[in-house]
């Protein structure tokens, strides 16, 4: 288990120790926050804020202020839906299929591309939920026995799928993420001094323990979760496209939306990460844990995931030609040169273009080009279901009614707004949560970490002996132990290995 | 009689774990292992033994595959069959694709959740729960094994205590319950 190919660039750099760990991941959450912290958790509110004041007037004046017009029925409100369930896939797809595919790599990264899948899929939530105007009878999307007679919700139509994978997504992602939480705020509560954060910890971490039966249940737990999880997390965005495949209109009716969605979720999702980490990483001095190689990792992903979008845009204009469909195929021609094709380029550039340049070593280890590609990915993505939604709709069967689409204030308000709930959220979570899984960290830190990768080789043979070098007790860390321990990692390895089968 | 339990520090989980095995083929029995992460292959050593966790989660996803079909066999066929388009619910099975999606995330949602509240009761950990973990550090860099001389009728101990100064320890510690 401990072993790994030494040609694999280690994850962990530097001579790290256990307690080190711990030191790197808390010290932020016990330190003063820096000046910096304020400033953006402050800009963050006021964005936030002016996003609750304009979902509050939309409320209370109704869902006319937006831009929408009887062609053009939907529009941002949607956009904005998708884009963010789509940023909310990257979260869950590290860590639930990387951990199916025993990728270490994840876990400097998956805690807090799950916390930020959870608050994105919060600002997706947030979307369905007001565009209903009278957000007090949201429930009435639920099938509860209702005093209308047999009323039922509609079981066949896509939007009610759409209620339950996303309630299932989101809560299912958040005890995921909690569960994983769960050590590392009892890491937090052992350490607090403070009175008050060691009673705001000790609630957090349930009395955790460490106990090695509960240790067992926890690596099931996770193992089984992640299987659960893995299927989720293609079905929701699945079933997002649904929305749109399901429907007659030409540039919606496809069947290729559903493998189509899901790339573009996790393409997006990863640029997303990529921004939030790549600043994370340097402003809370994480530099040895969160490095190159877990950025070009992410870039690979991004690179792939994106030329599997740009493959379905050509397949999506090739079919649309041969279908021989006039009204698919004009609706295709029209978004690459109708009023729209600004967007239209803009997406592909984004979205086809950009990844493709990640094919060079150099630049896909570059940290300052992976956060600019990161954001334009994430631009593109916005344009592509902008794209999606008004390019084919604004032009109806009927010219009488060709419409186009401009966004009220209320709109862009809505829109920027969330963008500052989000920060709010992360900057919290950034604040007060351990952003690095603590225990899952630790237990790669053998494995991958650089100095144990670089321990020389001839301690690899006697095994099975304990050593009995009997030093006096003592408390502090010793380095010159640490070769002699990796001897006896050699043994282990097998039952380790049949452990996980069982598992599994 | 008054339990006496002690308490040994490693300060790396391998030599915990090489520990443990000396002291179980000594016939020693090792009552509970803390550690800041989990430590593959401990379980077998010490005696503990897989979580049945699996099952539950599987029997729970069956309650939700269950309750969705039911429920949307009432709601869709029985109570208030639906003409869309022309295209009547007359029976569950003739519907039963556009059930699927509902059914599967029905099924998830139970199978994840019943699964995670399971693990919380039995783990005993619940908000506001104290943490019983012997020192503070088994949270950061350091592993505690337990050993309980109510357990090991065949040792005394300071037997124990001997046996475990064998094992490559940094701290140990003896309480009375």
């Amino acid at each position: 288990m401990h072993k790994e190919a030494a040609i694999r660039e280690p994850l962990i750099l530097g001579h790290k120790t256990y307690h080190d760990i711990t030191e790197d991941v808390c010290k932020p959450i016990e330190d003063k926050a820096p000046r910096m912290w304020y400033i953006l958790f402050g800009i963050a509110l006021i964005i936030a804020l002016y996003g609750i004041g304009c979902i509050l007037y939309l409320l209370g004046t109704g869902v006319g202020v937006w831009g929408l017009n009887k062609t053009i029925g939907w529009a941002w409100d949607i956009t904005n839906f998708v884009w963010w369930v789509g940023i909310g896939h990257a979260g869950t797809l590290i860590s639930a299929v990387l951990l199916l595919f025993r990728q270490k790599w994840r876990m400097a990264i998956n805690r807090s591309a799950e916390a930020m899948t959870i608050f994105a899929v919060f600002m997706a939530g947030l979307f369905p939920l007001i565009h209903m105007g009278r957000l007090w009878l949201g429930y009435w999307v639920l099938p509860i026995p209702n005093h209308f007679g047999s009323l039922w919700v509609n079981f066949n139509s896509p939007l009610l799928w759409d209620v339950f994978a996303i309630s299932t997504y989101l809560s299912v992602s958040l005890v995921f993420w909690y569960i994983g939480l769960i050590p590392d705020f009892a890491t937090i509560r052992d350490r607090a001094r403070k009175p008050l954060s060691k009673k705001m910890y000790s609630i957090l971490s349930f009395g955790w323990s460490g106990r090695a039966k509960h240790w067992n249940r926890f690596e099931l737990v996770s193992l089984v979760l992640a299987g659960l999880a893995t299927p989720l997390v293609f079905s929701v965005h699945s079933i997002v496209s649904f929305d749109f495949a399901t429907s007659v209109i030409p540039g919606w009716h496809t069947t290729i939306f559903p493998p189509y969605f899901v790339a573009g979720a996790v393409f997006s999702g990863f640029a997303m990460v990529q921004t939030l980490v790549l600043v994370m990483r340097k402003a809370m001095k994480l530099e040895a844990y969160i490095h190159t190689k877990h950025v070009e990792y992410m870039n690979i992903v991004i690179m792939v995931t994106g030329s599997i979008v740009g493959t379905a845009y050509i397949t999506e204009l090739f079919v649309s030609w041969y279908s021989g469909v006039e009204y698919e195929a004009y609706a295709f021609i029209n978004r690459a040169t109708g009023p729209y094709w600004w967007a239209y380029w803009s997406m592909m550039t984004c979205n086809v273009i950009s990844p493709q340049l990640m094919w060079f070593r150099k630049l896909r280890r570059s940290l300052l080009f992976t956060f600019v590609i990161s954001i334009v990915v994430n631009i593109g993505m916005w344009f592509e279901r902008y794209v999606i939604i008004v390019t084919s709709i604004h032009r109806d069967y009927l010219p009488s009614s060709w419409s186009m689409h401009y966004p009220s204030h209320i709109d862009i308000g809505v829109y920027i707004g969330t963008i500052g709930i989000f920060f709010v959220f992360f900057l919290l979570f950034a604040r007060y949560f351990p952003v690095l899984a603590l225990n899952e960290v630790k237990s790669i830190m053998k494995s991958s970490s650089e100095y144990y990768k670089n321990l020389p080789d001839e301690h690899g043979h006697e095994v099975k002996e304990v050593e009995t070098k009997v030093e006096e007790p003592k408390v502090e860390e010793t380095e010159e132990d640490k070769p002699s321990e990796d001897d006896n990692e050699k043994s282990d390895e097998e039952s380790d290995e049949e452990n996980k089968d069982n598992n599994e | 009689m008054a339990d006496k339990v002690i308490y040994a520090m490693y300060d790396d989980d391998d030599v915990l774990k090489d520990g443990a095995k000396s002291l179980v083929s000594k016939g020693v029995k090792v009552s509970e292992v803390f550690s800041p992460f989990p430590i593959h292959g401990i379980d077998p050593i010490i005696g503990v033994k897989n979580t049945r966790l699996g099952i539950m989660a599987f029997i729970y996803g069956l309650t939700g595959l269950t309750l969705a079909t039911v429920g949307m066999q009432y709601f869709m066929i029985i109570d208030w069959p639906m003409n869309i388009g022309g295209k009547p619910n007359f029976t569950y099975l003739e519907n039963i694709l556009a059930f699927i999606p509902i059914t599967f995330e029905f099924t998830v949602l139970c199978a994840a959740h019943g699964m995670a509240i399971t693990y919380l009761l039995r783990n005993k950990t619940l908000p506001g729960m104290p943490a019983d973990n012997p020192d503070p550090r088994t949270t950061d860099d350091k592993f505690v094994m337990e050993l309980r001389t109510s357990e090991n009728a065949n040792f005394s101990a300071d037997e124990l205590t001997k046996m475990v100064k064998d094992t490559g320890i940094v701290e140990i510690d003896e309480k009375v319950i």
